[in-house]
């Protein structure tokens, strides 16, 4: 008994800020997905951000720093998983570049990054998942986020697990890997643009007849189901987490109604 | 000199390189001598029949007419039935081409060739390409007095005359017979890449065909 | 032409405000990105060709002084002349003198970014040169007084119900009953124009694809065939391009134009694609009499062996912009000078100063699909990320973002600060929604809720939440 337990793979979660402070189900969804893959879970409380904002907007510095204290905290752990393409995409692919040519930290980071896995394509690819144990009646779409499709190669994962969902029907959005209008602090500094790669989204959203969005990046959720909301519309909108761990009673990103 | 000396010396600087490195020199003058052999794609590689009929199904995709003619006798009167099939007078534009010239136009009484480049009046000329690339169904033409270049832009219908034997797989072979025909690092004035007849999407992204060029490129091939 | 770069973001309100530019840009979506996807498709060595052809660039880049000097020497070689300018005004004096020494009135102009870069046409009107553009999309634009909006479809920004009330005024011959409402007529009407243009012109300009080491040949590639008119009729032809465009041999050229078409229209092969060496040979019946080379700089050099170098592989297919959703928004001319898209986005900087052009990189998602779709491997979100990093040292953003970001940063580097702080403001600002679960206004968030609804916090955050289920589970165990 203890002999097997000291063989499961220990993860450690980064949680992401987002979805620490919006949807806390999405972490909770993860720790239970990982876990039924048959590995343990820490969640280091020393983490905060991966760092996207500072380095998106030219702050190598602070991204530096920020990312020191993510390595600091996760590195000890077999692997390192994010319930965000984006934000894994970030520790994985940009992390290095931070620490080009200092000694001290090069192998201590690219030791890290070689562990961090999104959480789809962990379950999927790391872990062998195949069996979901979840139920959702309702016909959904799926938008690929673009770090996650373009950085780390995530797509045909969640289709595959979402597949297993019992009662789930998938219908494919048109133009799935066009980017919704996110992009972090852009859709702020230039909100107009934002919105009109967000109206065109959601607008293929709506005709896709799906009740439900699905996706794995919250910053994209929170801007689409944001959208959709403002425009009165009926699409409900998820983390893909919450599907595949089947909790889904929670009301859906951006409330009910 | 002086912008050539400017100019050459920030590049220099930017590199930080000096430009009398003698290894960097051979470096480079051994890859001008001999450039290394770059990926081909497997689509022209093919015995002579099927390379010959990729080019065929490849020009005509691209919206060239392509007609097989059995030997060099019989260009004329496939000229001639062209212009009859498209209503247009019964007259060409001909360079000095030794090949083209060899061959029995005066068995088509009513056709008059109109030799020298094209003053921009012609309906319709002919030419004879230097060879074609079966990768991409593209004529290969070299200018001069044999086959003036103006006669593959300014005649509303461009008749290419091209040999079986001319066609190749990929580009990279027709450069090669290129160099042999011109010397190495030595070129005609103009060679032409031509696939498929004049066209532009400029208005709306709609493809129209009969922009400045041809609005029509009819190849004749002739097996061997 | 005049950098409206800074007013990127009123050019881009403006753009999203233009009913009719928005429809015409619908085309570049429909047009462009399927017959790109089944032109790469169809050929299954399209990846080991663009590893072969950045490979090809990096070594030339890496390499550039000397393949310029064997390429001069073949041009000169071939008879032609090679006229070295180090900036956009060394290269309008050179063009405008050798345009004198021939009395140049007329000019004819194959489409050249490069010629725009210097402003070629407004300074040929200043000194009494007639520049007639022959490329259907630019002859459409030089009538409206514009610039090009795109860098393979000047004209894309506009319909075809424009281009026909353009015609009518400017072709004063055009009888009013005539037919112009499809492209087909339009298209009619501009060839029959334009063939006279080019027998009247005594000089014809193109720009250049690719220039070639081992024979000294330019390589243009159209559809159309004006830029092989424009060079084979008037007496002159001038090239026009930039260092950058040296390719070894032409077998490297070879390599590149099997990315080249397929990433720009989705085309196997360009309808012409035309190598010119020198001008015409004795005996030749056709053919320039001259041929020169304008050889620019313009701030490329600069580039070199600075992480912008990358950059200089770029071979101006378009596929950036034609996959890029801000592109698609707002369209070319919101970017406010030559170069649009997210190759305009790096580009422009170093040829303008990211002070003027600060916005472009900023105004982009990072989604990636430029650079999954440039044929040359460009890195472009990575330079536009180094553009911020250059503005951020300068202190350029504005002081509001940089507050905000120092702020958050401060947090974010002490993990103990940033959790109480959470604690204590997200449940606050759950309860706030009372319940409806998403705000439509809130204080300084009104750059997200001006279009939609900020999705409230669900309560507590996960640390507090993880916390007490720890405690209770503890509390279960004991």
């Amino acid at each position: 008994m203890t002999q097997q337990k000291v063989t499961k793979p220990r993860v450690g979660l980064f949680v992401t800020c987002l979805v620490d402070l919006f949807r806390p189900v999405v972490g909770f969804a993860a720790v239970k997905l990982i876990e039924d893959s048959g590995c343990t879970v820490d969640i280091p409380m020393a983490q905060t951000c991966c760092g996207q904002p500072a380095y998106n907007s030219g702050d190598r510095k602070d991204t530096r720093a920020i990312a020191q204290n993510t390595i600091e905290a996760f590195e000890e752990y077999d692997y390192i998983v994010a319930p965000s393409g984006s934000c894994a995409g970030m520790l994985k692919k940009h992390y290095p570049g931070l620490f080009k040519g200092d000694p001290a930290w090069e192998p201590r980071v690219a030791a890290f990054s070689a562990k961090v896995h999104e959480l789809v394509s962990f379950l999927a690819d790391v872990r062998g998942v195949s069996d979901i144990d979840a139920r959702l009646d309702g016909t959904v779409t799926y938008h690929d986020s673009c770090s996650g499709l373009r950085e780390l190669g995530i797509r045909a994962q969640p289709r595959a697990l979402l597949g297993q969902v019992d009662g789930l029907t998938l219908r494919e959005l048109p133009d799935s890997d066009v980017c919704c209008g996110f992009g972090g602090t852009f859709c702020v500094k230039y909100s107009d643009i934002s919105n009109a790669i967000v109206s065109e989204k959601t607008s293929k959203i709506e005709a896709s007849g799906a009740d439900l969005l699905l996706a794995g990046d919250l910053g994209c959720l929170m801007n689409m189901a944001g959208k959709l909301k403002r425009q009165g519309s009926s699409v409900e909108t998820r983390h893909v987490a919450e599907v595949l761990a089947g909790m889904t009673d929670q009301p859906p990103i951006g409330g009910r109604g | 000199m002086s912008g050539r000396q400017a100019i050459l010396s920030k590049v220099r600087a930017s590199l930080a390189e000096t430009g009398d490195d003698a290894a960097r020199r051979a470096v480079v003058e051994a890859r001008l001598a001999k450039p290394p052999k770059g990926v081909i794609p497997a689509r022209g590689k093919l015995p002579d029949d099927a390379r010959v009929d990729l080019f065929e199904t490849l020009a005509t995709k691209f919206a060239a007419t392509v007609e097989r003619v059995r030997s060099p006798a019989d260009v004329p009167k496939a000229v001639a039935a062209y212009l009859r099939a498209k209503n247009l007078p019964a007259a060409v534009r001909v360079g000095a081409d030794k090949r083209l010239a060899a061959m029995p136009w005066d068995r088509e009484k009513a056709l008059e060739i109109r030799s020298g480049p094209s003053d921009g009046d012609d309906e319709a000329g002919v030419s004879h390409a230097f060879g074609g690339i079966a990768e991409t169904g593209t004529l290969v033409m070299t200018s001069g007095k044999d086959n003036p270049s103006t006669i593959n832009f300014l005649p509303e219908h461009h008749i290419v005359v091209v040999e079986a034997a001319d066609i190749d797989g990929d580009m990279e072979s027709v450069l090669a017979k290129v160099r042999k025909k011109y010397g190495r690092g030595k070129m005609p004035r103009t060679l032409n890449f031509i696939t498929g007849p004049s066209r532009s999407g400029d208005i709306e992204q709609k493809i129209i065909l009969g922009a400045h060029g041809p609005r029509a490129l009819h190849i004749i091939l002739v097996d061997g | 032409m005049q950098i409206t770069s800074p007013e990127f973001k009123s050019n881009s309100r403006a753009a999203l405000a233009d009913a009719q530019l928005q429809k015409a840009l619908s085309n570049v979506r429909s047009g462009f990105i399927d017959k790109r996807l089944k032109a790469v498709a169809d050929l299954p060595e399209f990846e080991r060709l663009r590893d072969s052809a950045k490979a090809i660039k990096d070594h030339v880049l890496s390499n550039l002084d000397l393949y310029l000097e064997a390429y001069e020497g073949k041009v000169l070689a071939a008879g032609g002349k090679v006229h070295w300018c180090q900036t956009a005004e060394d290269a309008r004096q050179a063009i405008l003198a050798i345009c004198r020494s021939v009395d140049a009135r007329v000019v004819t102009k194959g489409k050249s970014m490069i010629t725009e870069e210097i402003a070629l046409n407004e300074f040929f009107e200043k000194n009494g040169i007639a520049p007639v553009e022959t490329d259907l999309g630019e002859y459409i634009i030089q009538l409206r007084g514009e610039h090009p909006s795109h860098i393979i479809a000047p004209a894309v920004h506009l319909n075809k119900e424009q281009v026909e009330e353009d015609f009518r005024r400017v072709h004063d011959h055009l009888a009013p009953g005539r037919d112009l409402t499809e492209p087909e007529a339009l298209l009619n009407e501009a060839r029959r124009v334009l063939r006279s243009r080019y027998f009247e012109a005594d000089v014809g300009i193109t720009g250049a694809n690719f220039l070639v080491a081992e024979t000294g040949s330019s390589i243009i590639v159209t559809n159309e065939g004006n830029g092989d008119l424009t060079q084979i009729l008037p007496k002159v032809h001038i090239v026009v391009a930039s260092i950058e465009k040296v390719v070894p041999t032409l077998d490297d050229a070879a390599q590149i134009l099997r990315l080249l078409a397929r990433s720009a229209t989705g085309q196997d092969m360009s309808v012409y694609t035309t190598v010119s060496t020198g001008p015409r040979r004795p005996g030749d019946p056709d053919g320039p009499e001259e041929y020169h080379v304008i050889l620019l700089d313009n701030g490329r050099s600069a580039m070199l062996g600075t992480e912008f170098q990358d950059m200089l592989r770029c071979i101006r297919c378009g596929a950036c912009m034609n996959h890029c959703p801000v592109y698609h928004a707002v369209g070319g001319h919101a970017y406010g000078w030559v170069y649009p898209g997210p190759m305009g986005a790096v580009l422009t900087p170093s040829l303008i100063g990211v002070d003027k052009g600060g916005h472009l990189p900023n105004a982009s998602t990072f989604c990636g699909r430029c650079e999954s779709v440039c044929p040359m491997r460009i890195p472009l979100p990575k330079m536009m990320r180094h553009w911020r990093e250059r503005e951020f040292e300068r202190g350029l953003n504005p002081a509001v973002a940089r507050y905000g970001l120092k702020t958050w940063a401060f947090f974010a580097k002490r993990p103990r600060l940033y959790r109480f702080a959470a604690a204590m403001g997200i449940p606050a600002l759950g309860m706030f929604s009372f319940g409806k679960g998403r705000f439509s206004w809130l204080p300084f968030a009104g750059g997200w809720t001006r279009h939609r609804e900020l999705p409230a916090p669900e309560g507590r955050t996960f640390m507090q939440q993880l916390r007490e289920r720890d405690a209770v589970m503890k509390q279960a165990a004991r």
